[in-house]
């Protein structure tokens, strides 16, 4: 054990807590876990007996591990205590304690993740293209009857079905870099489009949706190359500074543009923009600067909700929706897009039980810990069948895989699908096929 | 007397009893887990036990009687006075796993639970169909139904309703010997030998493991309306409380805030609430919608007789969690000031609501704490609470002598310890005050006779010989 490491735990911020249990009935984990370890309260006990040396860092690692950060936890205590930033604060410790102990090739492997490939949109664009030409040259359907893919370990090849149909490269290196309302209609509002790294990639189709629905909601939407990676991923598996340099690529690119506001339609995307200015607490310069951004940061519901849809094709569907932890918790956007859902003519809107739990996505968590991550989704499509719906909605991409693969997993793929919002908007708008 | 430890053994018979791994924890990182409540101090345990049904925890308890090791049953631990905190080592019990049974019969206004379930499970199981559990301790989205039987839990509601022990029909219940047995049954009336159902009732896991409880449930008032009432005096605001209870009205909730808590209300979230007023009331009415509306009607007209500021009445259920908003925001609020909170529940006479406010001020400012006070004003049942912080010493041994001070204070006045905490390690120094040597002593007799070998969760409610009130990590 390091105690070098242990002192830089979020030692002070434990003291918030009361240990009153109020956050135990909002944890999904602690929910499918079934102990203490796995509870909001029981981490935050762990952090503080690692700060004060009576466990290892080692013996910490697996409960702050198998935290998915949904921040569910958040809303249900009655002292406020910050949990995202105890937890936030553990990963970052953990995470150099671990890269000394990570294997070189393994320690290579992360480096190119994090820093040349998740903040690089062309070296994302690349494996778009790849993933595109595996699902387009039929390799998809060969692999899939040799149960080649079956080769791979299940929590892969499981996500590798509910891929969507990513958009080929010369529809996706033909998008304007502006959009504009419909001729005749004056300009709403002038919006800059964030365009996230992964949703840029494999759900570049949505991304565009997303401008097209905005430039015909009446905006005037810009989409800058200069922006890159929230940095949302890099945070959860405690990469600080990566973070932080992503952050101030964004916050100089975003400032330049005279915008009435910056538009995500990603929920973790969105957290981790409005909470930019946490990054650099006490960083006068930066401090400010990052609070510009988050005050024009909107998720693409709150700016579609003030403007009027054309919404004139009915979707004859019981409708349900996953929300996004980070939307609901952390940017506590929960209003804008049940509004939007009960708009489009034609739609029963059916809310589930337990609404607010997490899926069990949390970012890569399901790649991660695949089993854990099944068990939450189990629980979540006992409450979606419960509503009999057809359509799942989320705001999410992380979400929407995990929802798609709840669907595959529970054998419904021909009653039920999941789709993004922003999917579902567009095709009452007429903008797309279903 | 010594206890065994928990060896390599013991967890062998221990796993024949439990297999699967899952609910058998030894991991340190998992005890670390267990060794807490919403009280003070750190106990670990030396395993961690989450048994599923009656003959698992009945063997492990006669495993336990038979080698000589504590056990400690738990619930969801939310206890404040050190209930579930395995001060021996020892096996914990957590029983919020055994959560499978919740039947409402409603022909009979009963509801049969298992031990986890929690209350507000039973709450809305009872209200599902026209009916009421009515004991409503804050905790119930978290708390179990055996936690609340075992620390005989109450709530704001226990003014008109009672406590958690006037709704017990019956238990079925290990003892420390392992054996299976049932008190009561499920009929209101039942006087059959001696009271066993109300012995175990708040005996807070000291005679045996609660594993099945029948609970009597009432018809659901059809209708409430709330009103708020704000006192420049707080021996006023008194006066006003016993003014209505002595009137005729019987109030199913009635709560006060003091100064203290207004103000720390207000600066961390502004309410509206009047900084300079020294107390403001909460009376809830419920029953038929015509009885609510001429009651709440004349509380209000005795608030404003006996010189309420000002008085608000809310019917509609927007209006009334829109008044209860402020009582509801006095835990963040005071969190904020300090992160430490000493939540007692020191409970005096209702006549002596107005002295005991005064010989709380007296005590804030002997020993200099942050004292803020609210509560249960209709039922006497007061909650001091104290903010600190755990990691400033010097502070924290004032709060020491201020919480035993508060103690004092309510015996003198005729009143009691606990109104709903139960003692647990925290209060049983201070046992013998209330009790006297003969009282504590008979108490002590029935845990021997029940529990020769004293291995249920050992060091709650009797004192050891110079055991001291400790608040500080030790």
């Amino acid at each position: 054990m390091s105690h070098s490491h242990n002192h830089k735990l979020p030692y002070d911020e434990t003291f918030q807590c009361v240990q009153c249990g109020y956050c135990l009935p909002a944890c999904p984990t602690y929910q499918t876990m079934e102990k203490e370890t796995h509870s909001p309260r029981g981490r935050i006990n762990l952090v503080k007996m690692a700060a004060e040396g009576h466990l290892t860092l080692d013996e910490l690692k697996e409960p702050i591990d198998l935290c998915l950060g949904c921040r569910a936890c958040e809303t249900a205590c009655p002292s406020g205590v910050e949990y995202g930033k105890i937890l936030e604060g553990a990963r970052d410790v953990l995470a150099s304690y671990q890269e000394r102990k990570t294997s070189k090739p393994m320690r290579f492997a992360q480096k190119v993740m994090f820093q040349n490939v998740f903040p690089d949109s062309k070296k994302l664009r690349l494996a778009a293209d790849a993933i595109w030409m595996y699902q387009r040259t039929g390799l998809q359907r060969v692999a899939h009857k040799g149960k080649l893919t079956h080769i791979l370990p299940e929590n892969l090849w499981a996500f590798e079905e509910v891929l969507p149909k990513v958009s080929s490269p010369s529809e996706r290196r033909k998008r304007p870099a502006l959009f504009h309302p419909p001729t005749g209609m004056a300009p709403r509002f002038k919006v800059a489009f964030f365009k996230g790294c992964i949703m840029d990639a494999i759900f570049e189709k949505i991304n565009r949706l997303s401008m097209e629905l905005l430039a015909l909601a009446g905006c005037e939407v810009i989409v800058i190359p200069s922006q890159t990676c929230c940095g949302a991923l890099h945070a959860h598996a405690g990469r600080r500074d990566d973070t932080m340099t992503l952050a101030k690529q964004n916050i100089e690119a975003f400032e330049k543009l005279d915008v009435d506001f910056i538009v995500n339609n990603a929920g973790g995307c969105g957290a981790q923009l409005v909470e930019y200015h946490h990054l650099f607490h006490g960083d006068e310069e930066w401090e400010d600067r990052a609070k510009a951004l988050v005050a024009k940061t909107r998720d693409i519901t709150q700016v579609l909700g003030q403007c009027e849809l054309p919404l004139n094709k009915p979707i004859p569907a019981v409708v349900t929706y996953q929300r996004s932890c980070h939307m609901t918790n952390v940017q506590k956007v929960t209003k804008e897009p049940v509004d939007l859902i009960r708009q489009i003519p034609g739609v029963t809107f059916r809310e589930m039980a337990n609404p607010n739990m997490c899926c069990g996505s949390a970012g890569i968590y399901n790649v991660i810990h695949y089993e854990e991550s099944m068990e939450v989704l189990d629980v979540k499509m006992g409450a979606v069948k419960d509503t009999q719906a057809s359509v799942i909605v989320t705001t999410n991409p992380g979400c929407l895989l995990q929802m798609k693969l709840g669907v595959q997993r529970e054998g419904k793929a021909n009653e039920m699908r999941a789709v993004h919002l922003v999917e579902l908007l567009a095709e009452a708008c007429g903008l797309a096929d279903s | 007397m010594a206890y065994s430890k928990v060896d390599q053994g013991i967890l062998a018979s221990l796993r024949q009893i439990i297999p699967d791994p899952k609910r058998l924890l030894t991991d340190k990182q998992d005890l670390a887990g267990y060794s807490y409540d919403a009280s003070f101090g750190t106990y670990w345990p030396e395993v961690v036990i989450q048994p599923k049904n009656t003959e698992e925890v009945a063997a492990v308890i006669k495993l336990a009687n038979a080698q000589k090791i504590p056990v400690y049953p738990r619930g969801q631990s939310t206890s404040l006075s050190g209930g579930p905190l395995p001060v021996e080592g020892g096996i914990v019990l957590d029983l919020s796993k055994m959560n499978h049974k919740l039947e409402v019969h409603a022909d009979d206004l009963i509801a049969i639970v298992s031990p986890g379930v929690l209350t507000a499970a039973i709450h809305e199981a009872a209200e599902k169909v026209g009916l009421m559990y009515p004991p409503d301790p804050s905790s119930s989205a978290v708390s179990t139904i055996g936690g609340n039987l075992a620390e005989n839990s109450g709530g704001p509601l226990g003014l008109k309703y009672g406590v958690t022990k006037d709704y017990v029909l019956g238990l079925e219940v290990v003892t420390p010997e392992g054996e299976v047995i049932r008190t009561g049954g499920r009929t209101v009336k039942n006087v059959t030998g001696y009271d066993l159902t109300k012995l175990l009732v708040g005996s807070e896991g000291t005679l045996g493991v609660i594993t099945e409880a029948t609970l009597q449930l009432i018809p659901k008032p059809p209708a409430a309306a709330t009103l708020l009432a704000i006192f420049d005096d707080i021996v006023k605001s008194g006066e006003a409380i016993s003014k209505v209870l002595t009137s005729g009205i019987l109030p199913a909730k009635m709560e006060i805030m003091d100064q203290a808590c207004i103000i720390a209300v207000e600066s961390y979230e502004p309410l509206g609430l009047p900084v300079d007023a020294e107390a403001i009331i909460l009376i809830e009415v419920d029953g038929h919608p015509r009885a609510v509306e001429e009651e709440i009607r004349e509380a209000a007209e005795i608030c404003e007789r006996i010189g309420a500021r000002q008085v608000q009445i809310a019917s509609t259920a927007a209006e009334r969690a829109n008044l209860w908003k402020a009582r509801k925001m006095v835990s963040p609020a005071i969190t904020r000031v300090k992160p430490t909170k000493i939540s007692e529940d020191a409970t005096v006479p209702r006549s002596q609501i107005p002295a005991m406010f005064s010989r709380l001020k007296q005590i804030r400012e002997k020993y200099q704490v942050n004292l803020v006070v609210f509560g249960h004003a209709g039922d006497g049942n007061l909650h001091p609470n104290i903010v600190a912080d755990k990691r400033d010493k010097e502070e924290m041994q004032r709060v020491e002598k201020a919480v035993e001070e508060i103690f004092q204070a309510a015996i003198e006045l005729g009143g009691t310890l606990s109104g709903e905490h139960g003692i647990g390690n925290m209060k049983a120094p201070f046992m013998e005050m209330e009790l006297g040597t003969a009282g504590l002593d008979m108490m002590k007799r029935i845990k021997d006779s029940w529990d020769p070998n004293n291995i249920m969760n050992p060091g709650k409610i009797f004192p050891k010989p110079g055991q001291k009130l400790n608040l500080t990590e030790e």
